[in-house]
Order: structure tokens, then C-alpha cells, then sequence
């Protein structure tokens, strides 16, 4: 084999799978930053007390992590990992969601039943929206139209309408509503209940259920499968649902809505995040204090790296 | 409150306003469904001859947990035009439980939820027979009332004593501590958890080695060392298992047994509902807004008065229903499960209105496990392996009421 061509498809390896995976560890107050593609822990650092919710600005520059026993959202400089500044956030922010505009951050604040809105460049509360009891999964439609939240005692999501800041809808859902996420194209909602151990696919149009999805998994009761965080691909080909103390990743063909494999990550797996490339996936697993790292072309889990105590969320930087 | 209402409907109609402005006609205000609540208490008194005086006591727990629930309720109401309302009827120690529920509850409420002692709980009941009321006990963990004494219209919101036992059972058999040393305190409530814990042993195949009955003076300042060492002498056993409901003498016998060994039952680690050291499947949250609330920890009666106000507003909310048929067939369908911060989604038992749910086995400090127990498996759900299964009972509920 020609060297030159060998050296250049090294090089053009490294820097394709160069990225870093940031997750939060619950019970540590820290961060540990991994390297996804040799699959090792780079470093753990003190970040806060209990910090959950997680997420990276557009431009890759900031780190949001909600510390919650802190009662605010601290930012990161990503590269540094220095402390850049802090949001007003409301009591005991768990998670979050921006703005596709970047302009604006969402917090639910379960103690109150509250939707805070902060203006990011102002690091002000702009907004409190009254919602259901304790809200939990945010997020925002990729067309800036929607803002959903979903409260976990009430079972609704919420359909705040952006401009206005007024809920204009609210959906009956399964019981314990956990994660809520759009398909990339902002035509449906899916929405994961714990207890119910459902996914709901919602029509953004009607605001009512397309299909509810239930899991069955040999040997496991019903009632641990648990579903959590989703991830949808870019294509709408598959989704990855991460099914809490079933320990499995269940793959959902996109299209048909139909479950068609379950992977076996470790224990009480809770949330999922692509690798920039979208080839793999990575999974935080709460009680056994790792991260899984799944192969997506072969769909096979090929790693577990140990991050720390109770990984909760979890962002990749390219 | 006519005007909290208002207030709400304007702020609810304007995003409808807003979204369908184009067209000439507005929208229709809806009507808020009312759904009332009797709550029925009797205040309660404090054993006389405790021994522990650390705990302040409250004559009047669990209301605090319906009034905690009333609030989740309507937080939820604001959305779908439903607004509850908690009508609290408090019996003094001394009072006439039959008086008040005749003057004040008998048909005007469908809805009613009672705090009360199994006599007087069979006697509500049995009063409601005739009228259009579901009744919710909160008060008992007697397994007469889930067995030959059950009553159609009464479901019961606490875990029984043998739901209790055999979680201690569950805990016991997995830790191997198969051989018991049972200690019986003297009140009757003492006996029937004795007869539970008895029939746990049986039921996981555990034996008790020795039995007492606790005899002594209750005044362990002067006697409990002497007296404790001399009582725990006996054949060799794993644990001791204590039925002390009112904590008369359990809380001494740690540390002073003649044998070095744990102790368990209703002293040590004792089987709960609810536990102030639980933080787990999001109960943080619930501990956190009932310790504003309250300005204390959530205890069992809360707890049960909570679950009871939430069984119905979930009722109502899924059914979209004020209606009492609607809400009593939908809460003992399949369809109802009920979010209890304890992992699993709870529902009652159709042969007997138990609220079948997860028990929490907790030290003082520290909440060590969650029974059912891992490995204890049951062909439709592990939450029925704690307490009569349908085939045990001897409560034939029919399934439609």
C-alpha cells in the first residue's frame, strides 16, 4: 500500500471521530470528559452541586450545565472548562433547552411548576410560564414555532407557542412523561413516558397521537422497562429510545414507528447523544456509572467506559 | 373562589382567542367541572406510655398530604377545566365519628376520603352501603378489612400489615436470616401483626424460633439493660422480629439483645409506604413541596391521603368526567395506573380495592431497600407477591361496582 495514501487515511480518520464527550455526573458534582473514539475517561472536573441538564451552544463555544442543588445554570467556556458565568435559572433546574436561534434558554423548574425563559445575552429572566405539575422534558421545535413542555404528575405536554409565550395547547400523555423531542423536520413530537413504559408520536398539526409505541422485551418485566431520552436521526431513518431500568437502547424504524432491535447497554440507561457523524451512539448509564458506546452500522455495543457516579446527560463537541 | 375561576377562563381563552382570530365567531367558555372531597378525620392521641418523646406529635396527620394533593390536582385542572375542592370534616378524639358523617357527609358527597381507625372505618363504610359515595380509607392496615370484612365501595389506599410483613419477609429471606426471634407487644394491633409476620414465615418458608411476649415495664430508663439481656436469651436465632406498633419497648431492644443481632419489624428496619430518607423515582420533588407545606417530613397518613386525592383527580382528568360511575369503573379498570414516586405505576386490586404498590424498607436514617424484593417474580405483576394475592383473598369483590 502506498505510504502517503496510508498516512492520509490515518490522518483523515483521527480527524473525522476527533470529538469529546462532556458528561454530567450527578452524584459526583463533576464533569468528566471522555474521548469516545479510543473510549477513555480524559479527566473528571468539579463542576457544581447535582448537575444534570446539559448542553452546548450552536457555535460550540459555551457549555450550559444546570447544577441543581446550586439553583442556577453555569457557563463553560468548552474548551477551557473554566467558569464563564452563570443564569438566573429558578429553583432546582434539572433540564433545559435552547433556542434554535441561540438567542433564547427554556428551564423547567419542577418545585414550581414553572417554564423559565431567559434572555441569554441579557443572562436576565425574561418570562415565567405557569405549567403542570413538575415539568421535566423541554424542548424546542427545530422551526422555532413550538416550545414544549411536558409535566410529569399532570401527564401533558405543553404547547407554548414561541412568538407569544402563551400555551396554545396541552395533550393528554401516557403516565410520567419523561423526554420530549422533534423529528428534524418539526412534523412530530415524540414523547417518552416512564411509567407507562410507552413513546408517544405526536402530529405537530393536530397536536394528537400518530402511534403510541410499547416495548416488549423477553425476560424483562414490564414495568422496568422505563423509557427516557430519545435521539432521532438527522434522515428520520431510526430512532434510539434509552429504556431506564430495562438497560437496553431500543432501535425504532423512524418511518413505520416499529421497534426493530434492542441493544444491551449497562444499568438504568437514561440519556443518549449521537457522535457528530451520527455513526455511533452514546448512552449515560446511570446506576452503573458508565457510558456505552454503540456502533450504529452494525448496531452492536462495543464499549463501556466507566465516567464516574450517576452520569445523568451527556453532549458531544466536535 | 368564583373569581379565581374567572380569572383562569380569561387567561386560558386568550391563546384560543389568539389562534383562532380570523374567523368572526369566538370561542365557547368552558365550564369547569367541580369535583368535591369530604376528608374525614379523627384526630389522634398520643400513646401514654411512650417511652420515645423525640418525635413531636401531630394529632391531625395525612390532611396535610390531601390538601398537598388538591393542589397538584387543580395545577393540572387550570388545563383541562376541572377544579377540586377539599371539604375537611375533623372528628376530635373523643368525638362521634357516625354523628358527623350522618350530619355532614351522607349523600352530599360522592367522593369521600376517610382517616380513621378500622371499627369506625367498617362503620362509615357500611353507612355509605346505600348512596352514591366511593369511599377511600387512609387510616388502616388491618387485612380484615381487605379480606372477610371488605366493602364494595371502599378502596384502601395504605399497604396492609401483610403486604408489610412479607416485604420484611422478602428482605429477610434474601439476607438468609431464616431463623426469627418474634416479640409481641401487648396491644391487639401488636397480635395482628404478629399474625401477618407469622403468616409471612410460613409463606417464604422462614421459621420462627422463639415467640415472647413482651411483659416487662415499659420504663426501659431503669430496667432495660437488665431486663432486655434476660428476655433475648434463647435458642439461636438470625434476627429479631418485633410487632410494637405504637413504639412502646421496641425502640430499647437494639443493642441490648444477650445475642449480638439486628432487629426488624416495626423497630429497626421497619416496612413503610412512605419514608422521609426516600429520594428516589423523583420523590425528592414530593418531599420537597410537602416540607413547605407542612413545615415537616411526609409520614404513611400523608402519604395515603395524597395518593387518594391524586387516584381520583387522575380518574378525572383521563375521563374527562366528574361523574361518579365513570371515575369508580375507570379507577378499577386496567386503564388506571397512578404516578406514586415509587418506581412502579400503582393500581388497586380488583378482588379486594387494595392499592397495590412498592414498600419501602427503611433504618431511621437511611432507606436500605424497596421490596418486592428482586428475584421474587409473579406471573402478572412482582407487586402482587406483597400481601393476598387474588387467590388467597377471601374478598370477592365483583369487578364491575
Amino acid at each position: 500500500m502506498n505510504k502517503k495514501l496510508l498516512i492520509f487515511a490515518l490522518f483523515a480518520a483521527i480527524n473525522a471521530n476527533a470529538e469529546t464527550v462532556f458528561v454530567t455526573l450527578e452524584k459526583d458534582n463533576a464533569l468528566a470528559v471522555m474521548n469516545p473514539i479510543d473510549g477513555t475517561l480524559l479527566k473528571t472536573v468539579p463542576i457544581g452541586k447535582r448537575p444534570r441538564g446539559i448542553a452546548l451552544s450552536s457555535d460550540n463555544k459555551s457549555l450550559y450545565v444546570a447544577t441543581s442543588d446550586d439553583n442556577t445554570i453555569k457557563i463553560f467556556d468548552a474548551e477551557t472548562l473554566k467558569q464563564t458565568g452563570k443564569l438566573p435559572s429558578g429553583e432546582d433546574p434539572e433540564t433545559f433547552a435552547l433556542s434554535p436561534t441561540g438567542d433564547k434558554m427554556y428551564v423547567s423548574n419542577e418545585d414550581d411548576s414553572l417554564v423559565t425563559v431567559i434572555d441569554l445575552a441579557q443572562k436576565k429572566i425574561s418570562k415565567q410560564i405557569k405549567v403542570g405539575v413538575e415539568p421535566e422534558g423541554i424542548c424546542v421545535s427545530p422551526d422555532n414555532q413550538w416550545l414544549i413542555s411536558a409535566s410529569e404528575t399532570t401527564n401533558m405536554v405543553h404547547w407554548i407557542d414561541v412568538k407569544t409565550q402563551m400555551i396554545v395547547e396541552n395533550t393528554l400523555v401516557d403516565a410520567r412523561p419523561r423526554f420530549v423531542t422533534f423529528t428534524p423536520d418539526s412534523s412530530q413530537l415524540w414523547v417518552t413516558s416512564e411509567m407507562a413504559g410507552s413513546l408517544m408520536v405526536l402530529d405537530a398539526k393536530t397536536k394528537q397521537p400518530i402511534k403510541t409505541i410499547s416495548f416488549a422485551i423477553q425476560g424483562v418485566p414490564n414495568d422496568k422497562i422505563q423509557p427516557v431520552g430519545i435521539a432521532i436521526d438527522k434522515e428520520r431513518k431510526r430512532a434510539y429510545v434509552a429504556l431506564g431500568t430495562a438497560n437496553r437502547v431500543a432501535v425504532v424504524n423512524a418511518q413505520t414507528l416499529e421497534v426493530e432491535k434492542y441493544l444491551l447497554v449497562g444499568s438504568r440507561v437514561w440519556n443518549v447523544a449521537f457522535s457528530t457523524d451520527e455513526k455511533r451512539l452514546y448512552t449515560a448509564n446511570g446506576l452503573s456509572n458508565d457510558v456505552s458506546i454503540i456502533d450504529l452500522e452494525s448496531q452492536t455495543v462495543t464499549k463501556s467506559v466507566g465516567v464516574g457516579n450517576y452520569p445523568w446527560g451527556l453532549v458531544v463537541k466536535p | 373562589m368564583k373569581t379565581f375561576i374567572a380569572v383562569l377562563f380569561t387567561v386560558m381563552s386568550l391563546p384560543l382567542f389568539a389562534a383562532t382570530k380570523d374567523k368572526p365567531k369566538s370561542p365557547p367558555v368552558p365550564t369547569a367541572q367541580i369535583i368535591d372531597i369530604a376528608f374525614l378525620n379523627q384526630e389522634q392521641t398520643p400513646p401514654t406510655e411512650t417511652l420515645s418523646n423525640l418525635d413531636l406529635f401531630v394529632a391531625n396527620k395525612g390532611v396535610e398530604g390531601a390538601e398537598l394533593a388538591i393542589s397538584d390536582n387543580n395545577t393540572t385542572g387550570q388545563f383541562t377545566h376541572q377544579n377540586f375542592v377539599l371539604h375537611k370534616f375533623n372528628v376530635p378524639a373523643d368525638g362521634n365519628v357516625t354523628d358527623i358523617f350522618k350530619q355532614n357527609i351522607s349523600d352530599k358527597f360522592h367522593y369521600v376520603i376517610t382517616n380513621l381507625n378500622a371499627a369506625n372505618t367498617l362503620v362509615v363504610s357500611d353507612l355509605a352501603a346505600t348512596s352514591d359515595t366511593i369511599l377511600f380509607d387512609t387510616g388502616t392496615v388491618d387485612d380484615a378489612l381487605r379480606n372477610e370484612q371488605c366493602r364494595q365501595n371502599t378502596l384502601h389506599l395504605l399497604p396492609s400489615r401483610a403486604m408489610k410483613a412479607d416485604a420484611l419477609a422478602q428482605y429477610m429471606m434474601k439476607k438468609r436470616w431464616s431463623k426469627w426471634f418474634l416479640v409481641v407487644g401487648n396491644t391487639p394491633e401488636d397480635a395482628l401483626f404478629a399474625t401477618a409476620l407469622k403468616r409471612s414465615a410460613k409463606r417464604f418458608g422462614m421459621k420462627i424460633v422463639t415467640e415472647k411476649k413482651w411483659e416487662h415495664t415499659f420504663d426501659a430508663r431503669k430496667s432495660a439493660q437488665s431486663d432486655i439481656s434476660v428476655f433475648t436469651q434463647s435458642d439461636d436465632y438470625d434476627v429479631l422480629v418485633v410487632a410494637d406498633e405504637q413504639g412502646l419497648f421496641g425502640e430499647y431492644l437494639a443493642y441490648r439483645t444477650w445475642l449480638s443481632r439486628p432487629i426488624i419489624g416495626t423497630q429497626g428496619l421497619i416496612a413503610t409506604a412512605w419514608h422521609s430518607t426516600h429520594d428516589l423515582w423523583g420523590a425528592t420533588q414530593i418531599q420537597h413541596r410537602f416540607q413547605d407545606l407542612a413545615k415537616r417530613n411526609m409520614e404513611e397518613p400523608d402519604y395515603g391521603a395524597y395518593l387518594a386525592v391524586r387516584a381520583i383527580g387522575e380518574a378525572a382528568t383521563r375521563t374527562k368526567s366528574a361523574d361518579l360511575k365513570i371515575i369508580r369503573d375507570y379507577l378499577r379498570s386496567p386503564q388506571f395506573t397512578l404516578q406514586g414516586y415509587k418506581g412502579n405505576a400503582l393500581s388497586f386490586r380488583t378482588w379486594d380495592g387494595q392499592l397495590r404498590q412498592s414498600i419501602l424498607l427503611a433504618a431511621p436514617r437511611s432507606l436500605v431497600a424497596v421490596a418486592p424484593i428482586e428475584g421474587f417474580l409473579h406471573p402478572k405483576t412482582e407487586l402482587d407477591t406483597l400481601g393476598f394475592d387474588q387467590s388467597e383473598s377471601t374478598c370477592k369483590l365483583e369487578n364491575k361496582p
